[in-house]
């Protein structure tokens, strides 16, 4: 055992060492500085209060994301569909919100309807995923895949139809709502919400405690590892999938009602932001370890946050972002493939 | 061909699994290869048909050393090696299985293949049909194939891992008086088995191993006692054999039926009671593994009557895990694929097996319960060891330890197949303890002696036809061996009825 851990670091480290040289080499084929660059992304993430708070603004939903994939990826479960989970909870909180925003509910109200409508909206299409591969024997991905896009085509037909601006409807979103009905920030200038940072802190919590410490957890890992012998022992295997789904649906609903309420305070085209398919990453990066998730995605929102400079400063995409998020998933997948070949053959076929 | 194994030695981190063998056998011997699970004797051959890499030692053909890298450096050398479980494709047509491995050639001469294929079987006399499908062959069948494939390579040594588990009686039969015809033809035929009735039946000699030492040789006719002694250290004795007083009804079945898309079983009629066993027999694929299923369940019912209790309270449509509720439990045969969740640990399938109340895992109490149940079913294994680190027979015993405390009806598929006979004894000590508090068991087993045991009565199956309930006093090994082949049908008297 103690073998095995050692092994995990090394293959751990030498994913890292691997996935920086990589970037490296590809920073300086374009001719820059390498060193310049990954200064300027730390500079990015962390050289003021005010971008270190846009990071954790960044966290949030990548946060919550992680939170509900953890969940589905637990019971073995491809939840590619978290993207359109989170477009639909945006719509679903931008449609509660334009419902009462000129009523004579109190501001705090509206937006907690818009959350709950949110998390409404959110469940509803990963249940839907979830009947399309229960029901209908339609794997997953491709059934999360395919409702991605009708989810985004919705939004872009509310956007330019029933939703649209006054006037001429534009890219750049519905009319926004108005600022008492913005959730409330630190302070006037900052654009950290402690609201919604509670409510991703809370996710990840739950979703440890669940995890790990409850017999829900339990039989959900056993109907990932091998649901016909969790049938067996007498677990409800198509239940705890569609249960999972509705809880990775739940949080991805939340991260799209805050993404409406708290960020841009109006629909957009992009309002899922990519964060589905990066805590996706995350999950898989930390191998489903609900305690390694909340630092990682902390990290990798740093540096979604500081290759924000890049364009300006250096003349490199903000994309090698993903660059450097895509090289370390893969070479630690890469690496983790290669260490259980070795102890597999090391043990041989006693 | 003289073939020498000399001094081969591996280690498997702390385990030797081979610890310095020497084995010579003369050209035309069938040699059998003895030893309960884990002795080493699949270690040994894997070795020998270049599977894994010894740490030391030698393989000589004729006193020429030999560097056998790979199992296709293996067959190039002419040792062909069948594994317990035939490495074949299900989804493809028997000859273009029997093709694919064939060196050469970009475009594969099948009109020539077939032919050789057709004289191949002809010798042995082997009905395979080369446009059936691999998967639907039964594991004889597919037995079959892959010694014909092994051969048209150019076999010199055949290697044969535990071969008669799971084939029938007649099918074994058909496989011993071909591995006698190739024997006497010049070839060398390793065997290798735990169980001593196929060894003394087919091989010229034996060598025993245990705990990866060779312990002794023989050669036939052998002294069983001997070899028990030298397989096990001691000699084990059969539990005797106990009759139950039936109590209670516990499962009625009227006019059962059941239907897939190869077999129709139809007319079963039986009756389970508090305390019995019931045995049921048949060649594999003749229907019983979707009866005992039935009975649980997990299939479908075509038609009849499937019933719990002793009220008879109907049950066709509902769900195993409304059988669970009253009480039934199926054990599979396929222990990691359908019974245990591998990555889990033995004390986490204590927790799930048990429904607790309460939300929170209550680790410490877990722990202990689980040091309990392995010391019961005396499990050499941790409540933390992922189950799929234990042997096959701590797996069963794993297994028969989550069973629920108050089971009124047991299902088991092969409850003891591919374990030794320590294992196996045991195995039948704790399902007999349950009958004696009141537990049914009915259980499919194609070890024809394991059903005459065990069994108070016996159920067997022939191409989806079912016999009556037969008394297991009134049969022996022979009797039963021609019911499952389908003789002797018309002659099942009221006699012979339980």
């Amino acid at each position: 055992m103690r073998d095995a851990k050692s092994t995990r670091l090394i293959f751990g480290a030498g994913s890292v060492v691997l996935a920086l040289a990589l970037t490296t080499a590809i920073i300086a084929l374009t001719g820059n500085d390498p060193i310049a660059a990954y200064f300027n992304i730390a500079q990015g993430a962390v050289g003021s209060p005010n971008v270190a708070a846009n990071v954790v603004v960044s966290w949030v939903p990548l946060l919550l994301v992680v939170s509900g994939v953890l969940f589905t990826f637990t019971v073995g479960l491809w939840n590619i569909g978290i993207e359109g989970q989170i477009t639909l909870g945006a719509i679903f909180a931008t449609w509660a919100m334009r419902l009462l925003q000129d009523s004579a509910m109190a501001p705090g109200w509206i937006i907690a309807a818009a959350v709950a409508a949110g998390i409404l909206g959110g469940v509803l299409w990963a249940l839907l995923a979830g009947a399309l591969k229960t029901f209908g024997g339609v794997n997953e991905i491709f059934g999360g895949l395919g409702l991605n896009f009708v989810a985004t085509a919705l939004n872009l037909w509310l956007i330019f139809g029933p939703w649209k601006r006054p006037g001429v409807a534009s890219m750049s979103g519905t009319l926004p709502f108005a600022e008492k009905l913005w959730m409330p920030t630190l302070s006037q200038q900052s654009r950290l919400a402690p609201v919604p940072l509670g409510l991703a802190l809370a996710a990840i919590a739950i979703a440890f405690m669940l995890l790990k410490g409850t017999y829900f957890g339990l039989r959900l890992k056993a109907v990932g590892k091998n649901p016909t012998s969790a049938y067996r022992l007498g677990i409800p295997t198509w239940q705890h999938m569609m249960l999972s789904f509705a809880l990775c649906g739940a949080f991805a609903g939340i991260a799209g009602a805050v993404q409406v309420t708290s960020v841009y305070h109006r629909l957009i085209p992009s309002i899922s932001s990519g964060y589905g398919y990066t805590g996706l990453m995350v999950a898989m990066l930390v191998n489903f370890s609900p305690a390694a998730a909340a630092p990682v995605a902390l990290f990798f929102a740093a540096l979604n946050v500081g290759a924000i400079q890049l364009p300006i400063v250096l003349k490199l995409d903000s994309s090698l972002a993903g660059v450097i998020q895509g090289f370390l998933v893969l070479f630690v997948l890469v690496g983790n493939g290669v260490r259980t070949r070795l102890l597999a053959r090391r043990k041989g076929a006693l | 061909m003289n073939i020498e194994l000399r001094g081969i030695t591996k280690r498997f981190g702390a385990v030797l699994a081979n610890d310095a063998i020497s084995l010579a056998v003369p050209p035309a011997a069938i040699q059998g290869i003895l030893g309960e699970n884990g002795a080493g004797k699949s270690t040994l051959m894997k070795v020998f048909s270049g599977f894994i890499q010894p740490d030391s030692g030698q393989i000589l053909f004729d006193g020429e050393p030999i560097h056998v890298a790979s199992p296709a450096d293996a067959i190039r050398l002419g040792i062909g090696m069948l594994h317990q479980d035939p490495l074949d494709f299900p989804p493809f047509q028997v000859i273009d299985d029997f093709l694919l491995g064939r060196p050469g050639g970009l475009i594969p001469d099948r009109k020539r293949a077939l032919r050789e294929f057709r004289d191949l079987s002809a010798r042995f006399d082997f009905s395979l049909s080369p446009e059936a499908r691999v998967a639907s062959l039964t594991v004889g069948e597919r037995q079959q194939l892959e010694i014909l494939r092994l051969l048209w390579l150019g076999a010199k040594v055949l290697i044969l891992d535990e071969p008669t588990t799971g084939i029938s009686q007649a099918q074994k039969e058909k496989l011993f008086a071909a591995l006698r015809k190739l024997a006497a033809g010049g070839m060398t035929v390793f065997f290798v088995s735990h169980k001593l009735e196929d060894v003394r039946a087919l091989c010229g000699r034996a060598a025993v191993l245990r705990q990866g030492a060779l312990v002794g040789e023989m050669d036939a006719p052998f002294d069983d006692g001997r070899l028990v002694r030298m397989m096990f250290g001691k000699e084990v004795p059969l539990a005797e054999k106990t009759r139950s007083s039936p109590g209670k009804k516990v499962l009625t079945v009227k006019t059962g039926a059941i239907d897939s898309l190869r077999l129709r079983v139809k007319d079963v009629n039986l009756e389970v009671r508090a305390g019995e066993t019931i045995g049921i027999a048949g060649m594999e694929g003749s229907g019983q593994d979707l009866f005992l299923r039935a009975c649980g369940g997990l299939v479908e019912p075509a038609g009849g009557q499937f019933c719990l209790d002793e009220d008879e309270r109907p049950m066709n449509g509902s769900t195993y895990h409304d059988y669970m509720r009253s009480g039934v439990t199926y054990l599979p045969a396929a222990r990691l694929e359908k019974g245990l969740v591998p990555g889990l640990s033995l004390s986490e399938h204590y927790a799930l097996a048990e429904k607790p109340r309460g939300v929170f895992i209550d680790r410490a109490a877990a722990a202990i319960r689980s040091a309990e149940r392995i010391a019961t079913y005396n499990i050499k294994g941790r409540p933390d060891s992922a189950v799929e680190s234990l042997s096959g027979g701590n797996q069963q015993r794993a297994l028969l330890s989550l069973l629920p405390k108050e089971a009124s009806l047991i299902l088991v598929e092969h409850p003891t197949r591919g374990l030794d006979i320590e294992s196996t004894i045991y195995i039948w000590g704790k399902l007999k303890e349950r009958c004696a508090s009141g537990t049914a068991i009915l259980f499919i087993s194609s070890d024809l002696d394991e059903i005459l045991q065990y069994s108070d009565k016996v159920l067997v199956f022939f191409a989806g036809s079912v016999s009556p309930p037969i008394a297991a006093e009134s049969l022996n090994v022979r009797r039963l061996g021609e019911l499952i082949g389908g003789i002797g049908w018309e002659t099942l008297k009221e006699a012979d009825r339980a």
